[in-house]
């Protein structure tokens, strides 16, 4: 059996609501949502004793832990690659706690995605990704995750002779579920597969209504051991597995130089990892909750974790029912980053927790295991959670 | 509708250092070259520090014709979406080169929405201004 399963458990969470201007620095917003799931989890800052941060936003460990009081830290790191983060930094902290080098350890991220509008800064300072990236993209016009993204997704249409018209689907539903969800950026605002086919192309192969959504919001988590959770108020959300995977040639979004630029391969080995180390099969995995930074990865997902064979994700999502909440498998039920917000992935393992918790907008019934894969074309993370 | 800079803005010029000058003081000189192995021979771009393959790090760069086709493209269309210093639509393509490695670079002299996969592309030298020359590519007859 693997050494890590069931031994640690999600036991608190807390988020700071989206928005599109917050008005706090990133700092200020960790703390707020740190100070959330304290309570949630009914715990004190003295009982911290490990954090985990993302590592390329304004905001370090040490500003938070100083802001709130929180001394006597045992343990600390940071993960960086934003999907390819959220899930590692959740895995991190259960390898922490099950070890026994920290007993309740935080794991934040905080943005200010919409508000800050990093792109919009002066370009001549752009410099916040390796020097390679730069350098053979930026000059050329490549500055954003839609044209990088954008290439796989255009080979990936060529390749398997898609029409992108069905990927109007994720979207639909995706925007139905975050229109019932309050703190989504869409609460009550669905939109349909024709409004889908009626928006704009900005860079084409997407559709305006296939990005997701930037905001400003915090999510954060605090791990323990299993034991320790069972005395906690809420319902623990066990981490049955995590994964994590970056690949030969790996780039943050710009990995165009192998044979196949079309397939996910970090989320083929994150999804094999996941199943190998949970023990349990694509059968007993109740819904998923994945990367939508765009709306094509979805099917493109849906194949590489197993749920369906290359090349027909499309019409594994086609009509959308399937993927519903009323669907043989939900995807997303909180919105995901196209219907509620984009928090890299904290908040694909956020509404996981809901289903497990029984508290989401979208409840779905029964749920025991969920799947969270965040992270595409880059270093890629997962979780296999039950209740 | 072909490729266009908007003048007056300033773009995001290369970062050049060891591993990478040769790509650009070629350029510079209107040659494409590729970086390559001197110990295994396998060829490279983006260059790297240390051939993946063999673990040498005596990487040496080799002249490329600059032909190849596109393997696959974006097409920056609405003007608040792409790079404030090129002209929307502007396209940028991934041209796999005939010696097997793939280059990023904009498609120029053309319709941007008129590119496709696997059409046939060669290197071109645009120098931008004083400072910055780049590679582009063009479509070719076969």
């Amino acid at each position: 059996m693997d050494f890590l399963k069931d031994k640690a458990a999600i036991v608190g969470m807390g988020i700071y609501k989206f928005s599109k201007d917050s008005d706090l620095t990133e700092t200020d917003m960790a703390c707020r949502s740190i100070r959330s799931a304290l309570d949630d989890a009914g715990l004190t800052p003295d009982g911290i004793d490990g954090i985990i941060v993302y590592a390329e936003e304004d905001y370090d460990d040490i500003d938070i832990t100083r802001a709130m009081g929180i001394g006597n830290m045992t343990y600390y790191g940071d993960v960086r690659w934003d999907g390819g983060a959220s899930c590692s930094m959740v895995l991190r902290a259960a390898m922490a706690v099950a070890s026994g080098s920290a007993n309740y350890i935080v794991v934040v991220k905080s943005v200010n995605d919409a508000s800050l509008k990093r792109v919009k800064k002066d370009w001549g300072e752009l410099r916040s990704w390796p020097a390679a990236q730069e350098t053979f993209y930026n000059p050329y016009g490549l500055t954003s995750d839609d044209g990088r993204i954008g290439m796989n997704v255009r080979r990936y249409i060529h390749e398997h002779n898609i029409n992108s018209d069905s990927f109007g689907w994720v979207t639909q539903v995706l925007r139905e579920n975050g229109a019932k969800n309050p703190n989504s950026m869409f609460y009550e605002k669905p939109v349909s597969h024709k409004d889908y086919l009626e928006s704009k192309i900005k860079v084409e192969p997407f559709r305006e209504l296939d990005y997701s959504c930037p905001v400003d919001g915090s999510i954060a988590f605090i791990v323990a051991t299993a034991e320790k959770a069972k005395r906690l108020k809420r319902r623990p959300a066990y981490i049955m597995a995590g994964a994590q995977s970056m690949v030969k040639g790996t780039q943050f979004k710009t990995s165009y130089y192998k044979s196949s630029i079309t397939d996910l391969h970090a989320t083929e080995i994150v999804a094999k990892t996941l199943f190998e180390k949970s023990g349990v099969t694509h059968k007993d995995i109740d819904m998923l909750q994945i990367e939508d930074e765009f709306a094509p990865l979805v099917p493109m997902q849906l194949e590489s974790l197993g749920f369906c064979e290359r090349g027909k994700g499309v019409d594994f999502i086609e009509g959308g029912d399937r993927i519903s909440v009323s669907g043989e498998l939900p995807v997303n039920t909180s919105g995901g980053s196209i219907g509620e917000g984009n928090l890299h992935g904290m908040n694909h393992i956020a509404e996981a927790v809901n289903q497990l918790r029984e508290t989401s907008t979208s409840q779905v019934k029964d749920v025991e295991k969920i799947l969270v894969a965040t992270g595409v074309f880059g270093p890629t993370s997962g979780l296999i959670l039950r209740r | 509708m072909t490729f266009k800079y908007i003048p007056g803005i300033p773009l995001v010029h290369p970062v050049v250092d060891r591993c990478n000058r040769g790509f650009w003081e070629s350029i510079n000189n209107h040659v494409l070259s590729i970086q390559r192995c001197q110990t295994c021979g396998l060829r490279l771009h983006p260059p790297r520090p240390m051939c993946p393959r063999c673990l040498a790090t005596n990487m040496g760069w080799e002249p490329s014709p600059g032909r190849g086709v596109v393997h696959t493209w974006v097409n920056f269309v609405y003007d608040r979406a792409g790079y404030p210093g090129i002209k929307c639509p502007y396209a940028v393509a991934t041209v796999e080169l005939d010696e097997g490695v793939r280059i990023l670079s904009n498609i120029v002299e053309m319709d941007p929405a008129d590119v496709y996969i696997g059409m046939p592309v060669e290197a071109v030298f645009t120098d931008v201004n004083k400072e910055l020359t780049l590679v582009h590519f063009k479509k070719r007859d076969k």
